[in-house]
C-alpha cells in the first residue's frame, strides 16, 4: 500500500449558493442548489454521481434524504458528522473510494438556513452531563477558554485576536460574495460587547445562512471534464476530544498531525503553500492553525498576525474569502475553504486573486478544536 | 457488585457527601469524567476513589450576561490526581479568578442533581 493517492483525483466542479440570508428556502434546497451549479462546471448530471457525501445541520441521516432529493442511489453515502470538519474529510474519503476506483464521481454538499430559521448558531448534539451544570456558553465559552490560556502562556492580547477579525475584513470587502463588507479597526474589536472573555462579539463568526457544493473525479475523468482541474494532493484528519475539558493542551491542536500526514502525502511543506483557507470561528483559531499548520513556531502565531500580515499585502494570504468571521459561517464552515482555495488556484478569484497560486491548503475545524482536517490541493504546475 | 452505571454512582456518591473520581487497578491512572472502561486501556478494573478536592485553575472565562442578570465564571479545573474537569469557581468574583489559583472543590445540590463547584484554597479572596 502506498497510502494517499497523491494527485489521482480532482475538484471538477465548486459553487456556493445562498451566502448570507435565503429566505423561504430550507437547508436542503439551498444545498441542491450548490450542487446543480458544481455539477454543472463539472458537466456532470445528478445520476452521475455515484459517492454522496452530505452533511445537514440538523438531519442527522441527510445522506439518504439527500440522495432521496438529488434521485439518486449512490453505491457511498456518507455523512460522517465531525462538526465544519466533515468537508476535509469526505475529500479524503472521496479520493481513496474514487482512487480504488469503488465509485467514478462524488458529490460533496452542504446548506443550512440556519440564520434565517433560527438566528443563531443551531447546535447538533446535546450537553455534556458534566458541562451542563456550568452553563458554558458553547461554542464560545469553549474558544474563550482556549484562547485565555494561549494569552496566559504565550503573552498574546486581545489586539492580537482583533488583528485577525480585521485581516478577514480587508479580505471580504475584495469579495463581492462576502455578508460583512463595512471597515472595521482594531479598537472596534477590542472594544466590542464581550460575551465569554477574552472572546468579544466581533472575535466570533457570523451567523449566516449559506451551501456549497464540490464534484470530484479520477485525474484521467477530469482532463476532459474540467477546464482547470484542482488536484487533491493529500488529506488528513485526527481528533483529540469532543469537549474542551478533555482537551489534553488547550494551545495546541490535532491539526498539527493532521496537517503533518496531508504534507507528507502531498510532498510539500507549509513554505510551499500560495494560499490558506482555514476555519476561522473564532479569532483565536487563525492564531493557533497558523501555527498548528506549521506557518510559525507554537507561541508565535500572535505576533506572526501583527501588522496586516495576513491581510491583503501580507506576507502570506490567509481566509481570502474573508472567512467565517466576515464571509460566511452557516453552522458548518468546511466545506467553504475548500470552494475559495479552488477558486484561487483557478484564478478565477477577481480582485482578491492570490497571483499565480498553483498550491493552497483548505482546513477544517470541528466542535470545540476536536477535530482537525487539511487537504492539500494543487494545479496541474503542482502535480 | 453493583450494578449503577458510572453516571449514576457518581452523582450517589456527591449526594453522599463524596467526591469520587476513578481510578484504573492496574494502571493506577485516575479518570474524570465517569466512564464504565478506562479510556486509552480499555481496561474494565475501574474503582472509585475519594478526590483530595485540590485542584489548580487551568483556564477560565466569563460568561457575559446582560444586567439585571449576572455575569458568571466557567472554568477548567486541573485536579491534584491528574484528571481535568470543567466546573466555576465561587466565592470570588467571576472575572478576578486567575490561571494558576489553588482551589478547592465543594459538592452543591440544584434541581435534583449535584455537582462540583471550587472556591479558592486560601478562602474568599
Amino acid at each position: 500500500m502506498s497510502g494517499f493517492p497523491r494527485g489521482a483525483t480532482a475538484i471538477i466542479g465548486a459553487a456556493t449558493h445562498g451566502i448570507g440570508k435565503a429566505p423561504g428556502f430550507e437547508s436542503a434546497d439551498l444545498a441542491a442548489i450548490a450542487a446543480s451549479r458544481a455539477l454543472a462546471e463539472a458537466g456532470l448530471a445528478a445520476s452521475d454521481i455515484d459517492g454522496l457525501f452530505v452533511c445537514h445541520p440538523t438531519d442527522t441521516m441527510s445522506g439518504l434524504s439527500f440522495a432521496q432529493y438529488l434521485g439518486i442511489h449512490p453505491k457511498i453515502t456518507e455523512n460522517n458528522r465531525t462538526g465544519g470538519s466533515a468537508f476535509e474529510l469526505y475529500v479524503e474519503m472521496a479520493a481513496l473510494a474514487l482512487d480504488a476506483g469503488v465509485i467514478d464521481a462524488a458529490l460533496i454538499a452542504y446548506g443550512s438556513n440556519q440564520s434565517t430559521a433560527t438566528g443563531k448558531l443551531i447546535s447538533t448534539s446535546g450537553p455534556n452531563a458534566y458541562e451542563a451544570p456550568y452553563k458554558p456558553l458553547n461554542p464560545v465559552s469553549s474558544y474563550a477558554l482556549a484562547a485565555q490560556r494561549y494569552m496566559h502562556e504565550y503573552g498574546a492580547t486581545k489586539r492580537h485576536l482583533a488583528e485577525v477579525a480585521v485581516a478577514a475584513r480587508k479580505w471580504a470587502q475584495l469579495n463581492p460574495e462576502a455578508v460583512k463588507r463595512d471597515d472595521l479597526t482594531i479598537e472596534e474589536v477590542v472594544e466590542a460587547r464581550m460575551i465569554s472573555d477574552p472572546l468579544g462579539k466581533l472575535d466570533c463568526c457570523l451567523v449566516t445562512d449559506g451551501a456549497a457544493a464540490i464534484v470530484m473525479t479520477r485525474a484521467d475523468r477530469a482532463r476532459d471534464l474540467a477546464a482547470k482541474p484542482v488536484y487533491v494532493l493529500g488529506a488528513a484528519g485526527a481528533t483529540t476530544h469532543r469537549d474542551i475539558a478533555c482537551m489534553p493542551d488547550l494551545t495546541r491542536t490535532a491539526a498539527a498531525d493532521a496537517a503533518a500526514r496531508a504534507y507528507q502525502a502531498a510532498k510539500v511543506g507549509p513554505s510551499d503553500i500560495d494560499v490558506v483557507e482555514l476555519y476561522d470561528a473564532f479569532t483565536i483559531n487563525t492564531i493557533l492553525m497558523l501555527e498548528d499548520l506549521g506557518f510559525c513556531p507554537k507561541g508565535e502565531g500572535a505576533r506572526f498576525v501583527e501588522d496586516g500580515a495576513i491581510a491583503p499585502g501580507g506576507r502570506l494570504p490567509v481566509n481570502t474569502n474573508g472567512g467565517g468571521l466576515s464571509c460566511v459561517h452557516p453552522g458548518m464552515y468546511g466545506l467553504f475553504t475548500l470552494v475559495e482555495a479552488v477558486r484561487q488556484l483557478r484564478g478565477e478569484a477577481g480582485a482578491r486573486q492570490v497571483d499565480g497560486a498553483t498550491l493552497a491548503l483548505a482546513h477544517g475545524n470541528g466542535g470545540v478544536l476536536s477535530s482537525q482536517a487539511v487537504a492539500v490541493l494543487g494545479t496541474d504546475a503542482a502535480l | 457488585m453493583s450494578e449503577t452505571g458510572p453516571d449514576a454512582a457518581f452523582q450517589a456518591h456527591l449526594k453522599s457527601g463524596r467526591f469520587m473520581i476513578q481510578r484504573g487497578r492496574a494502571s493506577g491512572r485516575y479518570v474524570f469524567y465517569p466512564r464504565a472502561i478506562e479510556p486509552g486501556t480499555g481496561a474494565d478494573d475501574l474503582e472509585w476513589v475519594e478526590a483530595s478536592g485540590r485542584g489548580t485553575v487551568y483556564s477560565t472565562t466569563v460568561v457575559r450576561k446582560r444586567p439585571p442578570e449576572p455575569s458568571y465564571n466557567v472554568a477548567l479545573i486541573d485536579l491534584e490526581e491528574g484528571p481535568r474537569m470543567m466546573s466555576r469557581v465561587e466565592s470570588v468574583a467571576a472575572e478576578d479568578v486567575q490561571i494558576g489559583m489553588q482551589v478547592r472543590a465543594r459538592i452543591i445540590v440544584e434541581d435534583e442533581r449535584a455537582y462540583v463547584v471550587f472556591d479558592p484554597a486560601g478562602g474568599a479572596a
